[in-house]
């Protein structure tokens, strides 16, 4: 459409020259300064406050800052103490098991919603809402909440197994619990959005090919696996790539870590963010801290890449 | 529906179809609604907690025996939570305005403008597309701290007005608006600052509302940052607040329950309000 356009544009161009002889700039150069000048506040801005920390990221871990901002470059000392800091790989572990849990959940539980409110209703259109609920809550708030239900004994969750005749479980207390815990609670928080996402998906599937394949004959499981799942493949590819980079540094892999476990019992939840935090803010490791943080980094922009180059820029750059 | 069905051979076999799928559809029914009634209970239980006497606050009761504002009256008077909420307000306000000026233009010279660089500029953007805060708090902490943002509104606002998926959004906007509009403006001699101002900004109403909703209630409920850049308690934002009362009141579920309404509720109410808008502008932020 835009290629389209622009022969129009071109003729509109031509014209104005005549108008605009004389002292004034041509109207290319207009489009130009225009066009920096709307850029620079979102540009510099960016560079500032996300590219600088980026870049300082990865040099800072060459570093050791203390407390009160006196840098000493130490070399890879940073990256060596990592190597041999048995919580550093606690929380490599804890971060591994986190993404290889959540991300398969989220994906079978959004898609699954989605199925369950896809027809437009009136009712769906309520139930798409309420499932969607706990996202616009605020992450300390639901830690607050779950520590509330999830109490020893007293707790709705353990008053509820009692009925049951079972034993009261320490559901954050309990090392071979605590991580499981968390992960659970983080898909009732995040369930909604990626069940949105997957509406949206499913919203592009065109009706004709279900209605041809209820004609052939084809039962609902049929039509899921050859219509609809190989057609929600670019969702699927979106929903994959975003709840992994969520899983790893989503803002509730911190804030539901610090209300709720501290990362314990026993570095059980020490997920990577809020180890690298603890260095850092607890401990005033800035640099230790930072050679953590640029590995993530690393990681992340290899993913950004990826990304952009199986999307070819995605719809990002072609609508 | 049995007269329409003896009208014709294929509505008759559609209204056998609908008749067979009457028994599941019925049971989709009743797991939604038990599905969503899960979902939402740890917020019901929370606002019923908050109205409860200290003496039945773990009873599995939804409704308490005697409900009472003693709570929210103990929680908004012993700290000043006032302070915290318009704290907030004011951040997550100043932030959601400002970003949303600025993106629009971003997102406008990007779908529209042709300058040098426009592209590189573009692709650098979207590098910074999933870097989220938490993976670049020390060295953001160490910038604010070298640029004396700490402990300031400054602090709280500057850093997070920027963030690359607002730009996206716009841009992606724009490039589908079309072109002859701008361009009767731009041959009677209007500026680009008049087009954007006057033909582009009110054009994109629908998106901008959409943003400014999940912008504000990103900053309300954000946590991190405050937590990291603020001592003075008299710049706290809300969930820090929160968060330092459940400290404070370790155990007293009652107040921690009220607290944590009085922080929710608004959201909450601001969900129900424009739930439209906003689930209809995550449904089509996928990629596609």
């Amino acid at each position: 459409m835009q290629n389209r356009a622009a022969p129009a544009r071109e003729g509109a161009r031509a014209a104005a020259p005549s108008v605009d002889e004389g002292p004034r700039l041509s109207n290319r150069a207009r489009e130009r300064i225009a066009g920096y000048l709307f850029v620079a506040p979102d540009a510099i801005g960016l560079l500032i406050f996300v590219g600088g920390p980026m870049i300082l990221s990865l040099s800072l871990g060459f570093f050791s800052v203390s407390g009160f901002g006196e840098y000493e470059f130490v070399g890879v000392a940073n990256y060596r103490r990592m190597m041999a800091d048995p919580l550093f790989w606690r929380s490599v572990e804890v971060t591994v098991l986190y993404v290889v849990a959540l991300v398969p959940s989220l994906y079978v539980v959004g898609l699954g919603l989605a199925l369950l409110v896809q027809s437009n209703s009136r009712f769906n259109t309520v139930v798409r809402s309420l499932l969607f609920m706990p996202q616009t809550v605020s992450l300390v708030v639901v830690g607050l909440v779950w520590q509330v239900l999830l109490v020893d004994k007293i707790g709705l969750f353990n008053q509820f197994g009692a009925t049951f005749n079972l034993q009261s479980i320490s559901w954050l207390g309990d090392p071979r619990f605590a991580l499981f815990t968390v992960i659970g609670i983080s898909v009732w928080f995040l369930m909604g959005f990626y069940m949105l996402i997957f509406l949206g998906g499913l919203q592009d599937i065109p009706r004709e090919y279900y209605e041809a394949a209820r004609i052939d004959g084809a039962g609902a499981v049929q039509s899921f696996f050859k219509i609809t799942l190989p057609l929600l493949q670019p969702t699927s590819f979106f929903v994959l790539l975003v709840s992994t980079v969520a899983a790893v540094c989503g803002s509730q892999t911190f804030d539901l870590i610090y209300i709720m476990t501290k990362g314990g019992p026993a570095n059980s939840t020490s997920l990577a963010i809020f180890y690298i935090y603890q260095q850092a803010f607890l401990f005033n490791e800035y640099g230790y801290a930072a050679a953590m943080a640029s590995v993530l980094v690393v990681v992340l922009m290899a993913i950004t890449v990826l990304l952009f180059a199986l999307t070819r820029g995605g719809r990002f750059t072609y609508g | 529906m049995a007269e329409v069905a003896s009208t014709s051979a294929s509505t008759e076999e559609d209204a056998n179809e609908r008749r067979r799928l009457q028994p599941v559809r019925i049971a989709l029914y009743v797991v939604a609604s038990i599905l969503s009634f899960m979902t939402i209970a740890p917020l019901f239980y929370m606002v019923s907690m908050s109205l409860k006497e200290t003496n039945e606050v773990f009873g599995a009761n939804l409704v308490p025996h005697h409900p009472t504002f003693a709570n929210f009256v103990y929680v908004f008077t012993q700290v000043d939570f006032i302070r915290y909420l318009l704290n907030t307000f004011f951040v997550s306000a100043v932030v959601t305005v400002v970003a949303l000026v600025f993106h629009s233009m971003a997102g406008y010279a990007l779908a529209r403008l042709r300058f040098p660089g426009r592209d590189a500029i573009f692709l650098t953007m979207f590098a910074t597309f999933l870097i989220s805060q938490p993976v670049i708090i020390v060295p953001l902490f160490i910038l604010a701290r070298a640029l004396h943002l700490l402990d300031s509104y400054a602090g709280l606002i500057v850093p997070s007005i920027f963030n690359a998926f607002g730009i996206f959004l716009l841009r992606q906007f724009y490039l589908a608006v079309p072109r002859e509009l701008e361009e009767a403006a731009l041959i009677d001699g209007a500026g680009y600052l008049r087009i954007w101002w006057s033909i582009i900004l009110p054009l994109s109403r629908p998106i901008l509302s959409a943003l400014a909703i999940l912008f504000f209630l990103a900053n309300w409920n954000s946590f991190l940052w405050p937590l990291t850049i603020i001592s003075n308690q008299d710049l706290w934002m809300v969930q820090v607040a929160i968060a330092s009362f459940r400290q404070q009141y370790n155990g007293s579920w009652n107040y921690i329950m009220a607290a944590s309404t009085v922080v929710a509720l608004p959201t909450l109410v601001m969900f129900v309000i424009f739930q439209k808008r906003i689930i209809e502008s995550i449904k089509t932020s996928g990629i596609k």
